[in-house]
């Protein structure tokens, strides 16, 4: 959600049943105001809050001009002091994909795993087993990169593509309609996109390439991933993913409001194909 | 149109060749296209001319008549005037308007299929508007409605506009009848005097009118869009129009098409939001007094069962859980209505359950004495009736069975599992009632109570709640109910696991203490303890022994106190039904034993050498004012608060438990037996040739034997009848 309406975000967003204390978001207002300006983004968002054992992470992203440039994470235990993560790599996420279970909060914590390595000594060919160090800091970045590609949602029209290339918020987003909000395909994920190719020449010739230069969410896998509801009295439109529990979209139809915001434990829901 | 302009000339110059020779072409032209048209309903028109008005219903068609003036002659062919179909200019007066200048340039409309109709009649207007017709080009303008724009399409004579020695402008059209001298047809020229526009303003002109055409399928000019989306850039004055242009380009294009609804009309889309507004609505309203004023003001303040849901709330605020502060207050306000409606002695809210489509807000509540039995006699009857159809059914179909088949069926060996009893109302798991609402504002239901069998199944299966309390279960093993049921069992697990509050707040009763009843079931009631003083909030993050459970821990069985369901199920035998033997004996089942009730947190079993709870302060920065705030690791979604000498419970989240590892459905059940094995169902194996061939051999070798054996007494009878 954007730093400049965090107050209006997270009331929006308090369906899930998360929030922030009355002392966080104060901390918020001020820390990520002075996170824009040290760090010449042009927007900041509020990604959310991972729980952690011992204590709970505070993410915030920062973007450039281009919305869908590699974005900036930072993390802070306080909502005060902000730290940068480095860029998630493809080794990363592999190395921590081993790691189950809760964070711990601390960001010098080490998982340990133990692996079957295959060592060779002379001619000998055995296996021994090598602990693997896991730093936390490096789970954190790839959770997090993980659950952007997965389920971070834009609404259609909110983002316009120029062009000369950059993708831009569009200004004259009034909102969706109310019968437009109710359908999965008016949200897109908030990506690179990954199937738009696959599309045939009939459904291509019908998307505006100004606006529809992203994935939709009608096609995630496993179909009903994602449940959509009104809440407020028809007056909000909440999505909230089920494979990553804890990330919740809003809208309010008909007004520039939405965002998504994670509050959760950090763990994918590999349940899903059984829940539904 | 291709038509290189030609010179512009000062009208004197040769004006009248010029018009002449334009007169007579296009005279010349148009009788030539009268004549072979007739077939249309096209009147002639005699170049004597004709009342205009007599011929407004001039079809679109090449040879569409001019409306002669009456006062036209042939000397004037200007006053052959434009004669749109559509009835608001049938008011146009022609005539008049011909008469009113002769002099002047006929507004001649000249149309002609392409671009260049418009252009002409646009420039005719505003060279009528130029010479003060201010009636006329009203008249006219109306004409560019977009309805009438595409009628445009009719032909009209050149000359008729410029014959009156007006500049001919850069658009001529380039016809080979325009060859035609007035001499040729006999009509005079028409002498100008009208000062002609300077050709630039003639050029902007032709532009304008050039912008203001509208093609077949859209009614819209382009003019008249650039004129919307400029006054809504002048109106809005947005930062960086040009970066937008694109955008406001659509959104201009888009409202033309979508005007707005009348204020008399609702917007259906809204029609969901205005109900669900309304229904919100009656909560506000008190029932029967109506509005504030009325109310007594020295009405006593009366107790009532709701609680404090906005301290609750305040508190939790702290902790950073909770709805909002304004949905809060409107649960509060839907506890009361409930309240109202039902005999209530204690109500709480108990928390949100999300679901796929709607969520569910749960409330907890306790009847008053005496007053839950009737409704609970009407669930249970509602239950047997159906459970007593379906027993009808199966006797009937069994009598049937064995009317038409002698054989006897053999009988299924399979006995089902004695049923655990459920547990009472107002005690172990039932031991408050539960309402469900979706929004506040909507009827609360009620839910059933649970069964020890739903805890069992419900522990064995994940599924997410749809929103609809009737939904179907669809898992294996089967869950024995419907989304009521299973919301029901999900409830109990939590609240069993998850109700807490600190060590001393509640106590046991100083009653007999009979801690050897029932094989040690424990105490199973308490109450609250009136000195209970508060544990400072440090104290209370620091250790989890601080902190108790105080609602009953439920048992592997399902129930909370446990009964040996063996006994029962003697019980159901002695009744007669249909027995078998029953020599399984007394299987010695062990009793289950749980925690009892008020042990402290620290006991809890860990997950994975993690601890179950989760305590923190709710503001490090001050902790003088903090409240101590206990997350639940095992059940994600369930927080608790205690600050000073008040506490308070609540579960938002989906309902399911938190397992490290990836949810293993059970497998299925081993295939069961269909019949006994015994030899009069074994099949035997045939023997093989060898077998038969020893078999056949050792027969033989016996009735070789046999014979010998005859012999020898033969020879025996012989010897002794020798003898």
């Amino acid at each position: 959600m954007d730093s400049e309406s965090l107050l209006l975000s997270l009331e929006l967003a308090s369906g899930s049943g998360q929030g922030l204390s009355p002392d966080r978001r104060a901390s918020l207002l001020t820390s990520l105001t002075l996170v824009k300006r040290d760090y010449r983004y042009s927007r900041v968002l509020f990604w959310g809050r991972i729980l952690g054992l011992v204590a709970d992470y505070y993410i915030a992203q920062g973007l450039s001009e281009d919305q869908l440039a590699p974005r900036k994470t930072l993390y802070s235990l306080n909502c005060m002091e902000w730290s940068l993560l480095p860029p998630a790599t493809e080794e990363m996420a592999v190395e921590t994909s081993v790691v189950k279970g809760r964070f711990m909060g601390d960001p010098s914590h080490e998982y340990e795993h133990t692996e079957l390595q295959k060592m060779k000594e002379g001619e000998k060919v055995f296996e021994e087993e090598v602990v693997v160090q896991i730093k936390e800091e490096n789970r954190l970045v790839s959770v997090i990169n993980q659950i952007d590609k997965a389920v971070a949602v834009i609404p259609r029209g909110a983002l316009f593509k120029t062009p000369f290339g950059p993708i831009h918020v569009n200004r004259t987003f009034e909102g969706l309609s109310l019968s437009e909000a109710k359908k999965l395909s008016s949200y897109f994920h908030f990506r690179e996109p990954v199937e738009l190719k696959n599309k045939t020449l009939l459904e291509k010739a019908d998307l505006d390439p100004s606006l529809d230069f992203m994935d939709s969410l009608e096609h995630d896998i496993p179909k009903g991933s994602w449940s959509i509801q009104m809440e407020r009295g028809n007056a909000l439109v909440v999505l909230r993913s089920l494979l990553w529990p804890g990330l919740t979209f809003f809208h309010a139809p008909r007004t520039k409001n939405y965002g998504y915001i994670y509050m959760g434990t950090g763990e994918k829901n590999i349940d899903l194909p059984f829940m539904l | 149109m291709g038509d290189p302009p030609p010179d512009p000339e000062p009208p004197s110059q040769q004006p009248s060749s010029w018009r002449s020779s334009q007169t007579s072409q296009r005279r010349s032209w148009e009788v030539n296209q009268f004549q072979p048209s007739v077939s249309e309903e096209v009147q002639q028109i005699p170049l004597d001319g004709l009342d205009l008005q007599s011929s407004q219903g001039i079809p679109a068609s090449q040879t569409n008549l001019r409306g002669w003036s009456s006062g036209a002659s042939l000397t004037q062919p200007e006053n052959l005037m434009y004669q749109p179909e559509e009835a608001p200019l049938g008011g146009l007066e022609y005539p008049s308007l011909n008469m009113g200048f002769p002099s002047e340039l006929q507004p001649q409309p000249y149309l002609e299929e392409g671009e260049s109709q418009a252009t002409r009649t646009a420039s005719l207007m505003l060279q009528q508007l130029q010479q003060g017709q201010g009636n006329l080009f009203q008249q006219l303008d109306s004409s560019y409605q977009p309805d009438l724009l595409g009628q445009f399409n009719m032909y009209q004579r050149e000359d008729l506009q410029f014959d009156q020695g007006a500049q001919h402008g850069p658009y001529m059209r380039d016809d080979p009848t325009l060859q035609y001298t007035p001499s040729e047809l006999g009509f005079m020229p028409f002498s100008m005097e009208v000062p002609e526009p300077e050709p630039r303003e003639l050029a902007v002109q032709n532009a304008k009118a050039y912008l203001l055409q509208t093609s077949v399928s859209c009614s819209l000019s382009l003019y008249e869009h650039l004129v919307n989306l400029l006054t809504k850039i002048l109106n809005q004055r947005p930062e960086d129009p040009l970066s937008i242009l694109e955008s406001l380009n659509r959104t201009t294009q888009w409202e033309w098409f979508h005007p707005k609804l009348d204020t008399m009309r609702d917007d259906p889309e809204m029609e969901p939001t205005y109900e669900m507004a309304d229904r919100q609505r009656g909560l506000f309203l008190r029932s029967g007094a109506g509005g504030e004023g009325e109310q007594e003001l020295e009405e006593e303040v009366v107790e009532t069962a709701v609680p404090n849901i906005m301290e609750t709330a305040f508190y939790l605020e702290q902790a950073g859980v909770g709805l909002s502060s304004d949905e809060s207050f409107r649960i509060f306000m839907a506890l009361k209505q409930l309240v109202e409606q039902q005999p209530i002695h204690t109500c709480r809210f108990w928390g949100k359950i999300l679901g796929l489509s709607r969520s569910y807000l749960v409330a907890e509540v306790e009847f008053r004495e005496g007053e839950e039995e009737a409704e609970e006699e009407e669930v249970e009857e509602m239950m047997e009736s159906t459970e007593g159809m379906d027993a009808h059914g199966g006797e009937e179909e069994g009598e049937e069975d064995e009317e038409k088949v002698i054989d006897i069926i053999p009988k299924p060996m399979w006995k089902p599992p004695p049923i655990v009893p459920k547990e009472e109302s107002r005690s172990g798991t039932n031991k408050y009632l539960y309402f469900v609402c979706q929004e506040p504002g909507r009827p609360w239901t009620r839910l059933p109570h649970v069964t020890p069998i739903q805890i069992v199944q419900a522990r064995k299966i994940k599924k997410f709640f749809t929103g609809h309390l009737d939904a179907p279960v669809n898992s294996y093993p089967p869950f024995p109910g419907n989304e009521a049921n299973y919301l029901r069992a999900q409830i109990a697990r939590i609240s069993a696991a998850t109700h807490i509050s600190p060590l001393g707040f509640y106590q046991f009763s100083e009653e007999e203490g009979d801690e050897e009843e029932e094989g040690g079931a424990g105490r199973d009631s308490y109450e609250e303890n009136p000195d209970f003083e508060g544990i400072p909030v440090l104290e209370l993050v620091d250790s989890m022994a601080n902190w108790v459970h105080h609602t009953q821990h439920i048992l592997p069985q399902g129930r909370c106190t446990w009964v040996n369901p063996l006994q029962k199920m003697e019980e159901e035998e002695e009744l007669g039904e249909e027995e078998e033997k029953a020599d399984e004996g007394m299987e010695e089942v062990e009793q289950e034993v749980g925690p009892p009730l008020l042990t402290p947190l620290s006991e809890d079993a860990e997950i994975m050498h993690m601890s179950p709870w989760t305590a923190r302060l709710s503001c490090s920065l001050c902790p003088q004012y903090s409240v101590a705030v206990v997350r639940s690791n095992l059940w994600p979604g369930a927080y608790a608060y205690a600050s000073g000498k008040k506490f308070e419970n609540i579960y938002i989240g989906w309902g399911h438990k938190y397992s490290p590892d990836n949810f293993n459905p059970p497998l299925p059940a081993p295939i069961q037996q269909e019949y006994p094995r015994g030899p009069e169902v074994m099949e035997m194996s045939d023997p093989t040739v060898e077998e038969e061939q020893a078999l056949k051999a050792a027969q033989e070798q016996a009735l070789a034997a046999a014979e010998e054996e005859e012999e020898d007494e033969e020879e025996d009878e012989d010897e002794d009848l020798d003898d």
